[in-house]
């Protein structure tokens, strides 16, 4: 019977071998054209997006991240020029500031269109304004409209919309009037709470200021932005193809993109080696070294407006001690971090706002200085270490985090004497024990709104809701209030260059490093200029072999 | 019949009141909430947002109107979705998920009673040894390793399918195939020991004495006793496949409710954590019992009791 068997299985073998040869010859015709060739022979752009976004809805995003569709499906009164995003005009085809820098006049061009051919008017923007700064819509960026007269009393409950400076004198003529001069009012006005929202279309669907309404979806959305929504496959793809309402559409040589959601990073690289992106969102730390070696020409390392840092709690003994700080501070070697354990073109931070934000520049500096750390800490009363209990730096579960945890840990206890107990936690639980003041050390970051030292200092004010510290500074508080009320620029830029050496001398938070954009883009992309913010215009990229 | 099951289903009550109620007071002293951010959201902004979602009510009160809404099959709004409720984002994932977990099945019951009744039919020959090894190395190999390793294969160096994504029906064949061969390899173990005890039964060598053919003993005779120890673990791994889903959807980034559920978790979106415990519980306790009845239906010696 065994015998009878091997028989037609070792045919079956000779046949199945057959096949596969077959099927291997076939190989070349079964390969498709990839959706990149596809792409660039259409003209519609693959952008990988990491996570998928919880909503359309401007007014209700929450990521930084929700920028890039939402840029795509509405236009702000102005808009960014694509290499250093300095404000160009979008749907005010002009405007006119007040000689006290308090006062705003746009004047919307005629030809600015919903995507349903309504008109864009200067009411669009008063009523979408209003949205967000009604309570009930519980608009996570709401604050960022308080730089408008009366804005903030209207959104706390304390004052009525007539007291809120907002006037439109006719239907293409909109005044703004604010607190106090706000050198980046303009490029703010580019963050998504201040895109307008087409209000009649979201209360056909419900309440415009309450949540849960749902119209922010394919075959509702109504936008002024050079692309209308196509599609959404929730956590897979959103589509969006361009807008012939556009008042700019003769400039937009994109025929559509394809946001791919894709919120592993390996599975991300893995569909840009397949061909299925033009652009990753981002690229595993530990492939640079290989897409460095083998292919430079798709990876892209960009600065961004970001700084890694430690928060150090002054409301906790020792750390209430200046000396105790900045000897913690001055003993991290910067340097080694992003040269050895980083890799991806980080720039080391010895201030906290990186240089070149908006033209200004820290003057002071935190150097690495073992030395003048060392004799710090003998100051405090701790020579070499000896006495000083072990310190808890806490961080989110990552692998950055953790090896670069490891790092300053080493650094200390080598240089200071100092011990570091590492604890690593899931992110909300470390958020939560941010909020709760429950940390010695804690691995932050904080990336800019908008391009403006200011967007880093107000943090460490001691009315800010993200300082954390418990540190508290009035002449730092005065300084940032001075800058805040400042028209010239050099007077302004002294006055945070004197704030930050106040920060930096007190140390309630050790800056690492400056952040960079690591991703991966096909050399077909055009006009991907890097930007500070990681922000690129659709209307000037194209795609061409 | 009818009274197992029906007395069954009674069971079923108390047994998701005390996962509902142990999940709903265990996802709030998580530390950490919904509204919990990097970047924080001024306090007038979170009384607003916890008075919209009523976090503000006391605990007790929450999970009675939570129960409320349940009976009225309502799971509540979404926190981390603004503008949906989790109703709709189960009825839109759950079908994805269904189908990934329906075709892996399949692939693991074809590929793995293929490879079991082979190996048992060809017992101590290469044909068993070549099965055995197939089934071994499927155990072993984890899907995050044979994933990758299948992409690499045919979506990167060859071309033939994407590397991620649920576009097309061509992009089912990769994540079926390797949520379905690990699954496949514990069913062919399973299938070639009942097969072989019942082989060795004497009722088999009636069979053939009476001059019944091979191909009749085989699918006939022995394989409803053989798929016996299959059909319990079946119950388990249907759950396995539907809830377990999660590392597959995220290596092939597959919009299945397997990621939501765990992302929910990280999320804090409270009231999604409950609706897909429930339904994971449901789904369950449901397979559960049709496992059971499916047992005493291949095995007369069996009875409902």
């Amino acid at each position: 019977m065994r015998r009878r068997a091997t028989g037609p299985i070792s045919f079956r073998a000779t046949r199945l071998a057959l096949a596969t040869a077959l099927l291997a010859s076939l190989a070349g015709c079964l390969r498709h054209e990839s959706v990149v060739d596809q792409g660039n022979r259409t003209g519609v752009l693959h952008r990988g997006l990491g996570h998928d976004l919880a909503d359309l809805d401007p007014h209700l995003a929450t990521q930084a991240s929700d920028y890039d569709v939402l840029s795509a499906l509405l236009e702000g009164l102005v808009a960014e020029d694509p290499v250093d995003l300095h404000p160009v005009p979008g749907v005010a085809e002009r405007w006119e500031i007040s000689a006290d820098r308090t006062t705003y006049t746009f004047f919307l061009r005629a030809s600015a269109r919903w995507s349903n051919g309504d008109p864009v008017t200067a009411q669009d923007f008063i009523a979408s304004w209003r949205r967000v700064l009604t309570p009930a819509l519980g608009a996570d960026n709401a604050n960022l409209l308080y730089v408008i007269q009366g804005a903030e009393a209207f959104h706390k409950g304390l004052g009525d919309f007539q007291q809120v400076g907002l006037a439109a004198p006719d239907a293409r003529t909109l005044r703004v009037t604010l607190e106090h001069p706000t050198p980046y009012f303009l490029p703010m006005l580019n963050h998504t709470a201040w895109f307008p929202v087409h209000l009649p279309t979201v209360q056909k669907y419900g309440s415009a200021t309450e949540r849960g309404n749902p119209w922010a979806q394919p075959g509702r959305f109504v936008g002024n932005g050079p692309f209308v929504l196509e599609k959404w496959r929730r956590s897979q793809e959103i589509v969006v193809t361009k807008s012939p309402t556009y008042w700019d559409a003769a400039r937009v040589r994109l025929a559509g993109v394809t946001f791919h959601t894709i919120d592993s990073v390996d599975a991300e690289e893995r569909a840009f080696r397949a061909g299925q992106l033009h652009l990753t969102a981002s690229l595993p730390p530990g492939k640079i070294a290989a897409y460095r070696q083998a292919s430079p020409s798709v990876l892209r390392i960009d600065p961004l407006l970001a700084t890694y840092f430690y928060r150090l709690n002054v409301r906790r003994p020792l750390l209430n001690d200046v000396r105790i700080r900045r000897a913690l501070a001055l003993a991290v070697d910067r340097d080694a971090i992003v040269g050895k354990i980083l890799r991806g073109g980080q720039l080391a931070a010895r201030a906290f706002t990186p240089p070149g934000t908006a033209g200004y520049a820290s003057a002071a500096s935190l150097p690495t200085d073992f030395a003048q750390a060392r004799a710090l800490l003998a100051d405090a009363g701790y020579p070499g270490g000896r006495g000083l209990p072990p310190f808890e730096l806490t961080f989110n579960s990552s692998e950055t985090h953790r090896v670069i945890a490891e790092a300053v840990q080493e650094m200390w206890r080598r240089e200071l004497g100092v011990e570091t107990r590492l604890a690593n936690q899931e992110l909300k639980s470390t958020l939560e024990a941010r909020r709760a003041g429950n940390f010695s050390i804690l691995r932050s970051v904080w990336n800019a709104d908008y391009v403006d030292p200011s967007s880093f200092l107000d943090i460490w004010r001691t009315d800010s809701g993200n300082n954390y510290t418990g540190w508290s500074n009035p002449a730092y508080d005065s300084l940032l209030f001075q800058a805040a009320r400042t028209v010239d620029a050099a007077e302004r830029n002294a006055l945070f260059q004197k704030a930050e050496a106040l920060l930096l001398d007190e140390a309630p938070m050790i800056p690492i490093y400056h952040y960079t954009h690591v991703y991966l883009c096909q050399p077909s992309v055009r006009g991907w200029h890097p930007t500070l913010l990681d922000h690129h215009p659709y209307r000037d990229v194209w795609l061409q072999e | 019949m009818l009274r197992f099951i029906a007395r069954r289903l009674l069971e079923t009550i108390p047994v998701l009141l005390i996962i509902i109620t142990a999940t709903f007071f265990m996802i709030r002293f998580v530390p950490g909430g919904p509204f919990t951010a990097e970047k924080a959201v001024t306090p007038e902004i979170l009384r607003n947002l916890e008075a919209h979602y009523g976090l503000n009510k006391p605990l007790h009160r929450q999970y009675l109107d939570y129960l409320g809404s349940l009976l009225h099959g309502d799971l509540g709004p979404s926190f981390k979705y603004p503008n949906r409720t989790v109703n709709e984002i189960i009825a839109e994932k759950l079908p994805t998920s269904l189908e990934l977990g329906l075709i892996s099945l399949l692939v693991a019951l074809a590929l793995g009673l293929t490879l079991g009744i082979l190996a048992a039919v060809r017992r101590n020959t290469w044909l068993d040894y070549l099965c055995s090894t197939v089934a071994m190395v499927g155990i072993c190999v984890p899907t995050f390793v044979l994933g990758p390793l299948l992409v690499l294969l045919f979506a990167i160096h060859f071309g033939w399918v994407n590397a991620s994504g649920w576009y097309s029906p061509v992009d089912r064949v990769l994540p079926c195939l390797t949520l379905g061969c690990v699954y496949a390899a514990y069913i062919a173990r399973l299938t070639r020991g009942g097969m072989l005890e019942v082989l060795s039964q004497d009722y088999i060598r009636t069979a053939r004495a009476k001059g019944a053919s091979e191909a009749r003993v085989i699918f006939r005779h022995a394989l409803r006793g053989g798929l016996l120890p299959v059909v319990s673990f079946l119950g388990p791994a249907i759950a396995g496949i539907l809830t377990g889903s999660f590392v597959i959807e995220t290596i092939f980034q597959i919009p299945g409710l397997g990621r939501e559920f765990v992302n929910s978790a990280f999320n804090r979106d409270y009231t999604l954590v409950l609706g897909t415990v429930i339904l994971y519980a449901t789904l369950i306790i449901g397979l559960n019992l049709v496992v059971d009845v499916a047992q005493v239906w291949l095995n007369p010696r069996l009875k409902f009791e």
